[in-house]
């Protein structure tokens, strides 16, 4: 079988010229995501948590995950200390109790899935087992797709995906927004039990609005919080905390669809310094950089066929 | 309930006034967590012409359910038997003894069949044919049997009459049961506890009285307003539970200031009861056993009281969190032991020495090769 050279490039050119107009104009280049049409969310106040941690066990019951014996060792308390197999949600302590200055402060944060608007762990994935809603954007995940790689797990810039190392038939575990809840009507465990609302469930958009109106309070003085679900009608006064003057997750890496407030700095409580664009859209970038019109495999492919035959000629 | 209404009411009640007979009846509504509107019913019954006839059996007991029932100060014991019900048999209290008592029961017996309520107390043992319990040359068994069938309600008790309680305590000598297992095929409402709380039993007939049915009961038979909560989660010392502070030892700092009792094997986590939202004996806060500093013995609990060794450590219903938190960042692994790092040193060593071999050898063999190539 013998190729000519004239014909081998001209079937390339034409392979080129077909993939470059399959090449969707949107994904061309790494653009920020917008926010789904019913993106849910939820808004966590860490000046409102009192830590109680029911929460916790709300999002246990719900989710049907055992109970994790961690510090003490006792089997007397369900006392994960970081998000695990089994836990999904966590309450976390920062400093000490009594100082609440800004700088050696004392705080609570709660942490699981931040449900990104553009989620590296969505794009790591190579069978397609995690995915982002497109109605509601909850990042949801698929046992049965799921290969065991833990790319999501690399991928994450928040560390949440976690993977059951003792199973024989492992899953990758993470916050799913109660999807099982929301198909039912209904709001996440961890927002349903919240007696203070300091975790908050919304449609992001109002939850955004909610997190501005709690930036622009007066410390000490009282206001009404919504408690459980923004759309309800349960409200509670408190007094306004001193508030760090970010909605966290409002920007960081293209946004989530979990917002946070606080009322010290987020790095102090776990929450990094990030940039605006996400690292997908990064990754996507150089991708599509490289492939666009495919010009730069042609060049390489095209400079291989090159020395090979200047080779082969060479030696014949 | 109208001023002139009550005017009927007052013959029964000598004395009492008319508002200290609604709050009761509001107290007993709130008591079966009814809602208050429901007390005038309440009054209603209970100011019924007709008294409702109580029979009061006594078996393989110590009596103590009966002292129980004289407890209570709202209403007051002769206010109870004497106006609210009609306490037609009950050996401890019958003013009459012998072959007068047993008549006058097969009289109300008679008199009221399908309408009585019985209440059984104590364990029935049938072993050797019941004869380890006989009353008036009967065996207890056959006089349950036979009162039972013409009853309108049974109601079993304390623990003896629930499941067996301490007369069935292993090894059971007696043979003895519960008034649920003897009766098996009737609705046996259980009042378990040892002793039960009065107004518990008491809650339960009004409740029988007002609404004609009796109360929501559990799988056990119990009222689940009574038995429808674990103690460990209403309990006063919660909060020491979830901290971490316990009593270790009858008479130690943390028992003296009022610390968890579980690790001195309080059964609270695995026992259903009101004790601590009911308390006992109307004297205020701390009148029952973990409140006074004894743990829970559970004894309202079929196969924990008289059943699990006393201060054995109970098993948890629902483990919850505790107070203690994790920091934000989690430590992971306990850093290098030093005999790792021994490995890891002299598998470093190795591969060092190797390599400097390799590549001495590399050298010469370089010059090999090309002096076998010339």
């Amino acid at each position: 079988m013998k190729i000519r050279r004239r014909d081998f490039l001209k079937g390339v050119a034409a392979g080129t010229l077909l993939l470059a107009a399959e090449q969707n104009p949107a994904q061309a280049k790494g653009a920020r995501k917008e926010l789904p049409p019913n993106a849910v969310g939820i808004l966590y106040d860490s000046t409102l948590c009192i830590g109680c941690k029911v929460c916790e066990y709300a999002c246990k019951q719900a989710n049907n995950k055992p109970v994790e014996h961690g510090s003490s060792g006792e089997p007397m308390w369900d006392d994960p200390q970081d998000l695990s197999a089994k836990t999904l949600n966590i309450i976390k302590r920062y400093g000490v109790e009594g100082k609440k200055d800004s700088v050696e402060g004392f705080a609570f944060v709660k942490r699981h899935c931040m449900h990104c608007i553009d989620p590296a762990c969505v794009s790591a994935c190579p069978v397609s087992a995690l995915v982002k809603n497109s109605d509601n954007g909850v990042v949801t995940y698929n046992k049965k797709a799921c290969i065991g790689c833990r790319y999501c797990q690399v991928a994450c810039p928040y560390n949440i995906p976690k993977f059951e190392w003792d199973s024989p038939f492992p899953e990758i575990v993470k916050c799913q927004l109660c999807s099982h809840l929301l198909a039912k009507g209904g709001i996440s465990a961890c927002c349903a039990a919240c007696p203070t609302g300091a975790s908050l469930f919304g449609p992001v958009e109002k939850l955004r609005a909610e997190a501005k109106r709690r930036l622009a309070m007066q410390p000490g003085e009282y206001y009404d919080f919504p408690v459980a679900d923004i759309n309800g009608t349960e409200v509670q006064q408190h007094r306004a905390g001193g508030y760090v003057s970010h909605v966290y997750g409002e920007r960081e890496l293209g946004g989530s669809q979990v917002l946070y407030l606080a009322g010290v700095p987020f790095a102090s409580i776990g929450l990094p310094d990030l940039p605006e664009d996400s690292y997908v859209a990064l990754a996507d970038g150089i991708q599509y950089a490289i492939y666009k019109g495919m010009v730069y495999p042609l060049v390489v492919l095209g400079g291989l066929i090159y020395i090979i035959r200047n080779r082969e000629d060479k030696k014949e | 309930m109208k001023e002139q209404d009550f005017a009927r009411v007052r013959e029964h009640l000598d004395g009492i006034s008319r508002r200290d007979f609604m709050k009761f009846c509001t107290v007993m509504a709130a008591g079966m967590g009814l809602p208050l509107e429901v007390a005038p019913q309440i009054a209603a019954a209970v100011t019924a012409p007709q008294r409702p006839p109580v029979i009061w059996l006594s078996g393989s007991a110590c009596t103590g359910c009966t002292e129980s029932l004289l407890r209570p100060s709202h209403p007051s014991l002769e206010h109870l038997i004497l106006d609210l019900i009609s306490l037609d048999y009950n050996e401890t209290l019958n003013a009459g003894a012998g072959h007068q008592a047993e008549a006058a029961l097969q009289a109300s017996i008679k008199k009221n069949t399908g309408k009585f309520i019985l209440v059984v107390e104590g364990a029935i043992p049938l072993k050797d044919g019941g004869v380890y319990c006989m009353i008036g040359g009967k065996p207890f068994s056959d006089i349950v049997r036979e009162t039972a069938g013409k009853a309108a309600a049974v109601i079993a008790i304390g623990s003896c009459a629930a499941w067996g309680g301490v007369a069935a305590a292993k090894p059971n000598p007696t043979g003895a049961v519960g008034a649920p297992e003897f009766l098996k095929g009737k609705t046996v409402v259980t009042i378990p506890g040892c002793p039960p709380n009065a107004y518990n039993f008491l809650s339960t007939v009004l409740h029988f009285l007002t609404f004609k049915k009796l109360p929501a009961l559990d799988d056990k038979g119990r009222p689940k307003f009574a038995y429808g909560r674990l103690i460990h989660e209403n309990c006063e010392r919660r909060p020491h539970f979830d901290a971490g502070r316990f009593a270790i030892k009858f008479g130690d700092e943390g028992h003296r200031k009022g610390y968890c009792l579980f690790k001195l094997g309080c059964k609270g986590p695995m026992t259903f009861a009101n004790c601590p939202a009911l308390l006992f004996n109307d004297v205020g806060p701390g009148s029952w056993p973990v409140g006074t500093g004894h743990p829970c013995f559970g004894c309202t609990e079929e196969g924990v009281g008289f059943n699990l060794p006393l201060h054995a450590q109970a098993d948890l219903k629902h483990i919850t969190p505790g107070a203690a938190y994790p920091h934000i960042v989690s430590e992971r692994g306990e850093g290098a032991s030093a005999g790792a790092v021994a490995l890891v040193a002299g598998v470093a060593g190795v591969a060092l020495g190797a390599g400097v071999a390799v590549a001495k050898n590399l050298g010469k063999t370089g010059e090999g090769s090309s002096s076998e190539g010339e």
